[in-house]
């Protein structure tokens, strides 16, 4: 993409936004700040303009979690037939229940699993090893919850530090339960952020599960899979009806609402649709490699870009699919024209910075501007190169991108533009709302939803609306 | 995959099959095979050390919670108080990586000391341990007195430190650690012979209702006893909104803190919560030491009063004294919504204890008690409360149990409503009673931390709360010719 077409912000230049990036640094220690100047920079419109997927700089306040909550949370954790053990001490498994809003169907306790297990490591277990304890509750968990169709053991930081050979307990039990037990290495102390959580738990699902079912129903040439959408106060059932709507066969779903078997025959489908490329790619690559399965990146976020998805997607199918693409299009147009009208005349010229992680960055970009916003800064906490790169020629020109931020780098950016709403994570909602700025999460959906897809545009419009709008913003000055 | 292997396909649960498991998962038989669980947790209402560490690093001026360990742990602890105040809770970690674990955190620790100190311009920092750490050994001493000599931070400056293992204890402990810790700090030295604040230091323990502090601090006021609350979170998660994000917002002024060592008298209103703090208080402070259960109910709340009244020569107020009558007033007019109700309730053992006696004192049933990290001296105190009341005949305690357990109980042996966090909202659902969400922490509702239940007007809100939702059930879901005007 040329760099002439980027859409320009007025106030915004390249001088201006290194000015405020430079004005930022100033507070570092000079270590640190040659640490982070690289991860900081105007937008150039092509190519990743910083530097991504480094060490966090310790101290500064970075909002990234750890390999084992982009296990756990991520990719492991919505499958829901699955029990998940949290393998270590409490803590963590802990934190991670029910937090992320990966909504489930089904029984909890009976076919769904939305809880948490722990081996609850003591003292002893760290002196002498968790490896019986879990063979143990492997068998415990089984005989209690007998529709669960496997079980993954995620380890904690201690489990690897330890020595303990999670892979060869899970082997045994295995055969022993007659489920896949599953172990996934994603100690937190591993790599840079949740990323690694993400790689370690494809492999997993390659090394264990991929290939291991095959679909009952007999093969159709619609056969596809939804990779990458967890369910978010309910992504995936606005997304589900719509693919179908357009003649498609959703037969696996990764990992949101999902189903272990499921994803164990994915290898039989004949197109990955995947929207969060950030925790996914690895598997999509490799069912690429070793099954031939083409796969599509797409984006559901606003009117635009289904549109656009929907067609793209069209490319892949025949005529049958590509009419009813056309006529799915020509349905919801209008609805979603409805719906512009009512919320593009109070959010029209409004401003946005985000700070979020997986593909919202730059997903989401197009959406604010079906509502007439502009984005004016973004980031990511875990990305990488290949994830900047797709974001540059989103975003308008010279507006500031950040990679890893600190609340600091953050709090001074968002204090200069003046941003109308930041969207963001949990750690960040607060800080901006006593400066009396306008905050949407947007890991959580701030528990709303779904966002995902025509059912989600509306509601998103709604909240960001809700989110700005709000009279309550109004009594921030007191009149005396 | 072999030739001769049958490929699997991808299957179905019959309907029949999730049926048969849907009651089964209620019955005796489960419960048995549930109770014998040796080695798997499931739903544990507890979190782990260094989250108790953070809040009581909160409760101090300018102090920033500082986790050496993982990163990870530390946006863990950032999101639930974030979760359950609303509120910012700004914290730092050293980021331990795989190096680490070969090297040790010194480095780590070092840089982000110095980091962390420029940035944010905390008065303090209090640095807790995650599992990374502790399971390779870190000498946290040591590290730290090369970190002042490296000059990462000025000689003098306040940097309490406390180990707090993941894999013992829960949040409890960890909160005990690091107050004593940051008292040991910052009082070092300052103990002066003779000298006596004339002031009252109280320790309100690992809890998470701001409300809570406030009404302590109110009801030290209608008395005319100046107060350091040790470990104030008060303002910290209950700041204004005004325009203007201040990231220490609050917490015990330093300069008190350390001078609360020649305090007249300190008081913990939390035993379990500041066991190792309060037994060194003990043996370092002036004044006089006393430990009282945490006010709950009106019995509690009178305790308290007689004691402040008899250690400060002073008369209970008439304030509190009318205070008390309204609470007897509200507790009398409600009773008969509770009284006979069977309660289930599970939290921490401070929390627990205070349930108990309110819920006895309404002539209500603490039916099952559950205590996720318990002692056999928290079982023996709750036996004790139960034996104190006729109401608390065939009631049971569970230590060291899960709320699946807990689910078995309500399933098998039901009860009228909950008591506990957001936590045991799935099985109050399954089980069709009323959850209260007294406990931390609170996802789920907007504001409760903010109303108080301690002392007398916390026993008012508690009854109010639980009284008139059990009117709304009623109301909700009785036959038509049952839906009356008058309550």
């Amino acid at each position: 993409m040329s760099k002439a077409k980027l859409k320009k912000v007025k106030g915004i230049t390249k001088e201006s936004t290194q000015a405020m990036i430079d004005h930022a640094m100033e507070i570092y220690p000079e270590k640190t700040k040659k640490k982070r100047v690289p991860h900081l920079a105007p937008n150039e419109g092509e190519g990743a303009c910083v530097k991504s997927n480094r060490k966090t700089v310790p101290g500064i306040m970075s909002a990234r979690g750890c390999a084992y909550a982009g296990a756990k949370g991520v990719v492991w954790g919505p499958i829901r037939d699955m029990v998940h053990v949290s393998h270590g001490p409490v803590g963590c498994g802990w934190y991670s229940w029910g937090t992320r809003r990966n909504l489930m169907s089904g029984i909890n306790g009976v076919n769904q699993f939305a809880m948490q297990f722990t081996s609850d490591f003591q003292e002893k277990d760290i002196v002498y090893g968790g490896d019986k304890k879990l063979k143990v509750l492997l068998k415990e968990a089984h005989e209690l919850f007998p529709l669960a169709k496997g079980i993954s053991v995620l380890s904690e930081c201690p489990v690897g530090l330890i020595g303990d050979d999670i892979n060869s307990v899970a082997k045994i039990a295995t055969e022993e339960l007659e489920i896949p037990v599953i172990p996934c290495n994603c100690e937190g102390f591993r790599g840079v952020s949740q990323s690694l959580g993400h790689h370690i738990s494809n492999d997993t699902i390659r090394d264990h599960i991929i290939g291991t079912r095959e679909f009952a129903e007999p093969e159709s040439p619609y056969d596809i899979a939804l990779i990458g959408d967890y369910n978010i106060g309910g992504d995936v059932w606005s997304v589900k009806p719509l693919l179908e709507e357009i003649g498609l066969n959703v037969k696996a779903i990764w990992t949101g609402d999902g189903e272990l078997e499921k994803i164990a025959a994915t290898h039989k489908v004949k197109l990955n649709l995947i929207h969060c490329y950030r925790s996914m790619n690895y598997m999509c690559r490799v069912m690429e490699e070793k099954y031939g399965i083409p796969w599509l990146e797409f984006n559901f976020f606003g009117p635009t870009k289904i549109r656009e998805s929907l067609r793209k997607i069209a490319e892949h199918f025949d005529d049958t699919i590509k009419a009813k693409v056309e006529a799915a299009i020509a349905k919801y147009d209008p609805i979603m024209q409805a719906v512009i009208d009512e919320y593009r005349p109070r959010l029209e010229g409004k401003t946005v910075m985000l700070y979020v992680g997986g593909l919202r960055p730059r997903h989401t970009v197009n959406a604010y501007a079906d509502l007439g916003m502009t984005v004016v800064g973004s980031g990511y906490e875990f990305a990488h190169g290949d994830d900047y790169e797709r974001t540059s020629p989103e975003m308008p020109e010279a507006t500031v991108i950040y990679d890893d931020a600190s609340e600091h780098e953050l709090e001074q950016f968002v204090d200069e533009l003046r941003p109308d709403l930041v969207g963001s994570g949990i750690k960040e909602k607060y800080l901006f709302q006593k400066m009396g700025i306008p905050f949407r999460q947007m890991h959580s959906w701030d528990y709303s939803g779904p966002y995902h897809a025509y059912n989600g545009f509306p509601i998103f419009a709604r909240d960001v609306d809700m989110a700005i709008n709000s009279p309550t913003w109004k009594l921030v000055k007191s009149p005396f | 995959m072999s030739a001769e292997t049958a490929v699997k396909y991808v299957t179905e649960i019959p309907e029949s099959e999730v049926k048969r498991v849907s009651e089964w998962i209620n019955s005796e038989d489960y419960k048995e095979k549930n109770f014998a669980r040796q080695a798997l947790v499931i739903n544990p209402p507890h979190a782990c050390q260094p989250l108790g560490a953070e809040l009581a690093a909160h409760g101090f001026e300018g102090t920033l919670p500082f986790v050496h360990g993982s990163q990870g742990c530390a946006s863990y602890y950032r999101s639930t108080f974030n979760r359950h105040f609303r509120e910012p809770a700004p914290a730092v970690s050293d980021s331990m990586t795989e190096d680490g674990a070969v090297f040790g955190g010194q480095n780590n620790l070092h840089e982000a000391l110095e980091n962390a100190y420029t940035i944010y311009k905390p008065k303090m920092m209090a640095v807790f341990t995650s599992c990374m750490p502790e399971v390779i050994g870190d000498d946290l001493t040591a590290f730290i007195k090369n970190a002042r000599n490296k000059g990462c931070v000025p000689q003098d400056y306040p940097l309490p430190y406390a180990n707090t293992p993941s894999f013992n204890g829960s949040h409890v402990h960890g909160y005990d650690s690091m107050l004593l810790s940051i008292l040991q700090t910052l009082t070092a030295g300052k103990q002066v012979e003779g000298r006596c604040t004339g002031k009252l230091n109280l320790i309100a323990g690992f809890d998470a209702n701001t409300g809570n502090y406030r009404e302590y601090k109110r009801i030290l006021k209608e008395f005319g006893i100046p107060v350091t609350l040790l470990a104030d979170i008060s303002e910290t998660f209950d700041s204004p909104l005004d325009g203007t994000y201040r990231p220490y917002p609050g917490g015990t002024p330093l300069d008190e803190a350390a001078d609360s060592i020649n305090g007249k008298v300190t008081m913990t209103l939390a035993p379990y919560a500041s066991n190792k703090t309060f037994g060194w208080i003990k043996d370092n402070y002036s004044g006089t030491h006393v430990s009282l259960p945490t006010p709950f109910g009106v019995a509690k709340t009178d305790a308290l009063l007689m004691k402040l009244s008899e250690l400060f020569g002073k008369p209970i107020p008439e304030s509190l004294k009318a205070e008390r009558g309204r609470a007897v007033d509200a507790m009398t007019d409600s009773h008969q919504y509770m009284h006979g109700k069977k309660f289930a309730i599970y939290g921490d053992p401070d929390y627990l204890m205070g349930y108990v006696s309110f819920l006895l004192e309404m002539g209500a049933k603490p039916y099952h008690i559950l205590c996720s990290k318990g002692t056999k001296k928290v079982e023996k105190e709750l036996q004790a409360l139960l034996d104190s009341s006729p109401d608390g005949k065939g009631c049971k305690i569970y230590i060291n149990k899960d709320l699946w357990h807990m689910r078995s109980l309500l399933m098998t042996d039901p009860v009228d409503a909950v008591i506990g966090d957001t936590h045991g909202k799935f099985m109050a659902r399954d089980a069709n009673v009323p959850l209260f969400r007294f406990g931390f922490p609170i996802f789920d509702r907007v504001n409760l931390h903010r109303t108080p239940l301690v002392g007398y007007q916390g026993t008012i809100n508690m009854v109010t709360t639980i009284c008139n939702k059990f009117i709304e059930v009623r109301d909700e879901t009785c036959e038509d010719r049952h839906f009356e005007m008058m309550r």
